[in-house]
């Protein structure tokens, strides 16, 4: 394989190795990507890791900040009144303190939950199920993950509400022409999407989409899960009502998630899930809510891993979220390009100054997952299914897709290692 | 991790042996892989407590297919309980493998899940889940 030379075991990729494609936009992803004890690992084959959009790998850092974390000061928090109690607590607030500033959000608006899903069925089931009534609509696309199409799914089935769905156009991107017909009989209450689809990398133009739901009083939810991890997101300025996000693909740990929420929805809608931590005062018969954020924060949250967050995001921004993002696009282009090259490769989606780190493929005549499975002889890791976005294939009139997915981390030699594989992919069966 | 991409698994999903439907099947069972979408539908005639014959059609990887077409082959003839009776160990012998993990492992069970449905005459089996130790 050419890329063996190109990417010695246990090194971050040798100094002297040609550079063939975009070049470092802002920071150097070989030295980004030293910084990652999973890639730098010394194995057989190196490892190619092309799956950053169903989990990203962690640096060194965010490990580190974890491990001291229980090392040092493993204790509940919000409880106990010792020191380490007290240390612990101070972390986990800071860690949500972070996480505010880095989406520019007051403290008091971010709730930590498991992850983007739980975020969005908290939405869902605590506001839906409080705003909405039986005959309105919410208005969704047909790129959804299902972590955005199911909750809303549940809740229209159990209270008598309409799904309606923006149309996509041929290149995978919203047809916002469509939206007046939408919106016309007023009955829509609730625009749910997501800012960048993880099948067809889409940047969904958000700021615009919220402003239009907003003047038809509709409450605007996003979900950044693909997003938050590769671009600067500032909720103030793309307007949006509830941004859900998780920290997994954002170089910190799974099992952490966050929900920002306009703080005066937030106040005036009843939590989600009952328990310890969300209540201010408890009777045998009734409770009361506790303040912001920890009214919907039932239960001893996941607090090495909010650490482990706030470590992730101290490392994005070391990097910068707008080189992350132009590093990203730059490969998602490179990949393109090459990918044009393979006989019988079709990418989905639009083109590469319109789109994320994401690019989704087949390749004729072979299943995504024959693809995958060959790919992964070589080390090479690629997603291949319907990527949880099964209606969105069915659209697309295919039953899965392949996907290649890039962060900070990854570098051109990834895509040249991809595009090898698939000429054995097409040599097994051609 | 044994190599599935061996010669005699790509040969039988070229050419897949029992491929096709049955006309006025005795059973026909369809099952599915939510995962990656593979399906398989199998058509059955049952005689004198035998298989009399199968015949199978499907959408998806090779593993699956491949797994369809060497199952079917080796129950045409086969006593029904013999049927109910099989393996998920049988499944990897017949692929030739030594194990799967737990991913590719449902494309490769499908086929057998869908004769074992036939065999116990039941819509859906799904005791060849499980994992391998």
């Amino acid at each position: 394989m050419s890329h063996v030379s190109r990417h010695p075991a246990g090194a971050s990729g040798s100094p002297d190795a040609p550079v063939v494609a975009p070049g470092p936009t802002g920071f150097d992803a070989r030295e980004v990507r030293s910084r990652f004890p999973l890639l730098t690992q010394p194995r057989e084959k190196p490892l190619v890791y092309l799956d950053s959009a169903a989990t990203s790998q962690k640096p060194q850092a965010v490990l580190d900040a974890m491990d001291r974390y229980y090392r040092t000061c493993n204790a509940n928090i919000h409880r106990g009144v010792y020191g380490i109690a007290e240390e612990a607590t101070a972390l986990f607030e800071d860690a949500r303190r972070r996480f505010a500033r880095f989406v520019n959000a007051s403290p008091r608006e971010i709730v930590f939950t498991r992850n983007s899903t739980e975020a969005l069925n908290l939405v869902a089931r605590a506001w839906g199920g409080w705003a909405l009534r039986a005959g309105d609509a919410i208005l969704l696309t047909p790129m959804e993950h299902h972590s955005n199409l199911v909750p809303w799914q549940m809740l229209a089935a159990e209270r008598g509400l309409e799904l309606r769905f923006i149309p996509i156009t041929g290149s995978g991107e919203l047809d916002l022409d469509a939206l007046p017909g939408l919106f016309a009989d007023g009955r829509v209450k609730a625009v749910s999407f997501v800012h960048v689809s993880n099948v067809l990398g889409t940047v969904n133009p958000a700021t615009e989409l919220a402003r239009i739901a907003h003047e038809h009083g509709a409450t605007v939810i996003l979900d950044a899960s693909q997003s938050a991890a590769h671009m600067a997101l500032d909720v103030k300025a793309l307007g949006a009502d509830f941004v859900a996000c998780t920290a997994h693909k954002m170089l910190g740990p799974t099992g952490i998630g966050m929900l920002w929420g306009r703080r005066e929805i937030l106040e005036a809608m009843p939590p989600f899930l009952g328990g310890g931590e969300m209540i201010r005062t408890v009777s045998l018969t009734s409770s009361t809510w506790n303040e912001l954020p920890w009214k919907f924060e039932a239960g001893t949250l996941a607090i090495a891993e909010a650490v482990g967050l706030g470590a992730a995001v101290t490392f994005l921004e070391g990097l910068g979220m707008e080189h992350v993002f132009a590093h990203d696009r730059a490969l998602a282009r490179y990949a393109m390009e090459r990918l044009a090259e393979v006989p019988g490769v079709r990418v989905l989606g639009p083109p590469a100054d319109r789109r994320g780190g994401v690019v989704a493929f087949t390749v004729e005549g072979v299943h995504p997952h024959d693809v995958a499975m060959v790919l992964d002889r070589d080390g090479v890791c690629v997603r291949a299914g319907h990527h949880c976005a099964q209606p969105l294939h069915d659209q697309l009139g295919i039953p899965a897709s392949a996907r290649a997915s890039f962060h900070c981390y990854s570098v051109p030699e990834d895509v040249d290692a991809l595009v090898t594989g698939l000429a054995e992919v097409r040599r097994l069966f051609a | 991790m044994s190599d599935l991409f061996r010669d005699h698994i790509l040969e039988h999903y070229r050419r897949p042996r029992c491929h096709g439907t049955l006309e006025a099947p005795d059973a026909r069972v369809e099952d599915a892989n939510p995962l990656c979408g593979d399906r398989l539908v199998m058509d059955f005639r049952f005689e004198d407590g035998r298989i009399a014959a199968v015949r199978f059609t499907g959408t998806g990887c090779s593993i699956s297919q491949a797994a369809a077409s060497l199952v079917c082959e080796a129950i045409e003839g086969r006593s029904i309980d013999e049927v109910k009776g099989m393996t998920r160990q049988d499944m990897l012998d017949l692929l030739g493998v030594d194990d799967l993990g737990p991913v590719r492992s449902k494309c490769a069970m499908l086929a057998l899940k869908t004769v074992k449905a036939a065999a116990w005459g039941v819509a859906r089996w799904d005791d060849e889940e499980e994992e391998s130790a």
